[in-house]
């Protein structure tokens, strides 16, 4: 049995020994300065959420310059689980993409520890600041902002007086959605009730569902959603609920969600708190094609800029004149949206 | 004997082999070069010290996973619990370096490490007990610790060891650090660590426990056949409860390595760790054999860190690994039902033989 054993390893091994041998006289590609890759922080990219827009702005990026996807071009690395982090991105540090993309803050020790090992690679971080680190650019959102119009939208929208917000884990770039939503509801009329759960994932969608169903059933007509796949689930829930002839709606986030809304009979998505990430990683990746990488910078997208926003799908004209003029005061600073 | 080890190792590699193949079949109905893939997947899992270093990397847990189910599953349980466990494991050794900094760094890994362990076979154990004492079914309650320690791992991170704002803790200080520069260094920045070796003599201990020792041979005993077992005067419910409590060890320990030699800190989970799974399956593919789990956890280690090259060098989803790993798990189970159908069909017509000769 042993002896059987090794015989299988050396055959193995020598059938490996071989290919690799080819591997390396086909894949002798040097990188250039126009590669650009991500890596997901969990989600695909097609949560239809944060992870979709960073690709898709690569997407766009690497085609308005004629690139493939792929060694050379542009390209993603999927992460399952959180200990594919690091490999991921040194998959892509050997396959000598130039610039790449940690897509979310839970990237940001993975990213740390690759940008010390490979100095001359071109780092970025997403909603996260890593400080220090001359080849890293970090980029944040000031996702209060955009928030507080959903927060606006909501209390105009309301017949119940009573709203809700689903987070996906509690953490400060959350905990930034939160904060912007209570204060444009309360902006709005203070005596609206803001009901906050958090599911405690990103990527559990029953879990949304559940948690949507039952603020849905305690009368609050508008849930704000900043939970990433875990989202869908309040979709779902809302769609359900609709279907049974009952007046409620959903704020999508991160992307225009209007056609997660959609179901037989009309559409549940009342707006979307966008947050223009594939905006940025577009920026960047410019940015580093004409060797001005703001490497060991923070980068912030606001109201101003357009990187953060609200989008209409299915308002009141009333609510949003509401949002536009509430956009305007952000703006100009009049109104300043506090992220804690 | 000579033909029996054969057929053992038939099975697996029968299976592996189709896993590929249908692999390969989907790769071509969808329009992407199998061979091009299989190649880059290889090169990604061996091509080059890096690729060895991480492939290497990721066998640690998943062979000590594997060797918590299969010790449980010698006794005749199917522990679930694994991802828990481990992930309990993890917890409970950054846990230790994080408040015993101070403690020189041998004493601080040992002891990690340990914590780790014991917390995983401790959290195990109460399954253990509770199948002892009041016949539960350990596949209910240890899928429901799994749950369990998910939200009290990730609640006590959350509001004990994070810091306000992060849903991750500090790291743990350089010197417990089981990814040390030299080995840094020789695997061009993998995240290969001491754990490996762990790994591997934890395995020549479970070899030597199931086969060299009382207690090995009573947990073997209990899982062939509980009653006789008790007959010949085994102590059962001890037996049960030492082999849940080993199992959740091995699956603690696994976290426990993790923590140290590739995390060094432990954050908020979105799910109960996949590897806890894998183990599950790397394990099945073994036939819980502790060699045999060496190389089902290179093959699956191998198949991971090569599968996420494939997206890299090329356009195909690298799911499509993912539906290699199912299908090599699916022909190991059918290969189970085709042997238990040729059973039963032996026997049928034996049955019939012997009643036609009593007729006559």
């Amino acid at each position: 049995m042993k002896k059987r054993v090794l015989a299988v390893l050396a055959a193995t091994m020598m059938a490996g020994a071989i290919l690799v041998g080819c591997g390396n006289s086909s894949s002798s590609s040097k990188g250039t300065k126009h590669s650009a890759a991500l890596v997901t922080d969990g989600g695909g990219i097609d949560d239809k959420s944060f992870n979709q827009s960073a690709w898709e702005g690569l997407e766009s990026w690497g085609k308005s310059h004629n690139l493939q996807k792929g060694i050379n071009g542009y390209n993603y690395a999927q992460s399952t689980d959180d200990s594919d982090f690091l490999p991921n991105i040194n998959k892509l540090v050997k396959a000598k993409y130039a610039t790449i993309f940690g897509i979310g803050y839970k990237l940001d020790n993975a990213i740390t520890k690759a940008s010390k090992a490979n100095p001359d690679v071109n780092f970025a971080i997403i909603d996260s600041v890593v400080s220090n680190r001359k080849n890293v650019a970090s980029v944040t959102f000031k996702t209060e902002q955009s928030s507080f119009l959903a927060g606006v939208a909501a209390a105009k929208t309301t017949k119940t007086n009573k709203v809700g917000f689903i987070g996906g884990i509690q953490s400060d770039v959350i905990t930034t959605f939160q904060k912007g939503f209570e204060q444009g509801v309360k902006a709005v009329n203070p005596n609206i009730k803001v009901d906050v759960k958090y599911a405690g994932s990103f990527t559990k969608a029953d879990v949304g569902q559940s948690l949507a169903t039952a603020m849905y059933n305690n009368n609050e007509d508008v849930v704000y959603q900043a939970a990433g796949g875990t989202g869908a689930g309040v979709f779902t829930a809302a769609k359900n609920v609709a279907k049974n002839g009952k007046k409620v709606w959903v704020i999508g986030v991160d992307q225009d969600q209007k056609a997660d809304g959609k179901y037989k009979g009309g559409n549940v998505t009342l707006a979307s708190a966008i947050k223009k990430v594939g905006t940025a990683v577009k920026d960047l990746s410019n940015d580093a094609m004409k060797n001005k990488f703001p490497g060991g910078k923070t980068v912030t997208y606001d109201l101003k800029s357009n990187g953060v926003g609200l989008v209409n799908d299915n308002m009141s004209a009333s609510a949003w004149k509401a949002v536009q003029s509430y956009q305007e005061k952000i703006e100009n600073g009049t109104i300043e949206v506090s992220a804690k | 004997m000579h033909t029996k080890s054969l057929k053992g190792l038939t099975i697996p590699l029968v299976s592996v082999l189709a896993g590929f193949i249908v692999g390969a079949i989907l790769m071509l109905i969808f329009g992407y070069d199998p061979l091009q893939n299989y190649q880059n997947l290889l090169v990604g899992s061996f091509g080059g010290v890096y690729s060895i270093g991480e492939t290497l990397r990721n066998m640690i847990s998943l062979i000590l996973t594997a060797l918590g189910f299969a010790v449980a599953s010698k006794a005749g349980f199917f522990n679930i619990g694994g991802p828990g466990q481990y992930l309990i494991g993890w917890f409970g050794a950054i846990v230790f370096t994080l408040k015993f900094s101070y403690l020189p760094a041998i004493i601080l890994i040992i002891g990690a490490l340990l914590c780790g362990a014991l917390a995983g076979g401790l959290w195990s154990m109460v399954a253990g007990i509770l199948r002892a004492y009041f016949g539960t079914s350990e596949v209910i309650t240890t899928i429901m610790l799994n749950y369990i320690v998910l939200y009290i791992v990730n609640f006590a991170v959350k509001s004990w060891l994070a810091g306000k704002g992060s849903d991750s803790s500090p790291n743990i200080a350089a010197k417990a650090n089981l990814n040390t520069p030299f080995l840094q260094r020789i695997t061009d920045n993998s995240t290969f660590n001491w754990g490996f070796f762990i790994a591997l003599a934890v395995v020549g201990l479970v070899w030597f426990y199931f086969n060299k020792t009382k207690s090995g041979f009573e947990i073997q005993a209990v899982g062939l056949n509980e009653s006789a077992s008790q007959y010949a005067g085994v102590n059962v419910k001890k037996t049960i409860i030492t082999a849940m409590l080993i199992s959740g060890l091995l699956a603690g320990l696994g976290g426990a390595i993790d923590g140290l030699g590739n995390f060094q800190n432990i954050s908020v989970s979105n799910n109960l760790p996949n590897v806890g799974y894998n183990g599950m399956a790397v394990a099945l593919l073994a036939a819980e054999n502790p060699i045999g789990i060496v190389f089902a956890a290179l093959l699956f280690s191998a198949l991971q860190i090569g599968g996420l090259s494939i997206s890299v060098y090329s356009n195909t989803p690298s799911e499509i690994v993912d539906i290699v790993i199912a299908s090599i798990i699916f022909f190991v189970g059918i290969k189970y039902a085709f042997e238990l159908i040729a059973k039963k069909g032996w026997f049928k017509r034996k049955n019939r033989e012997e009643k036609g000769g009593a007729e006559k």
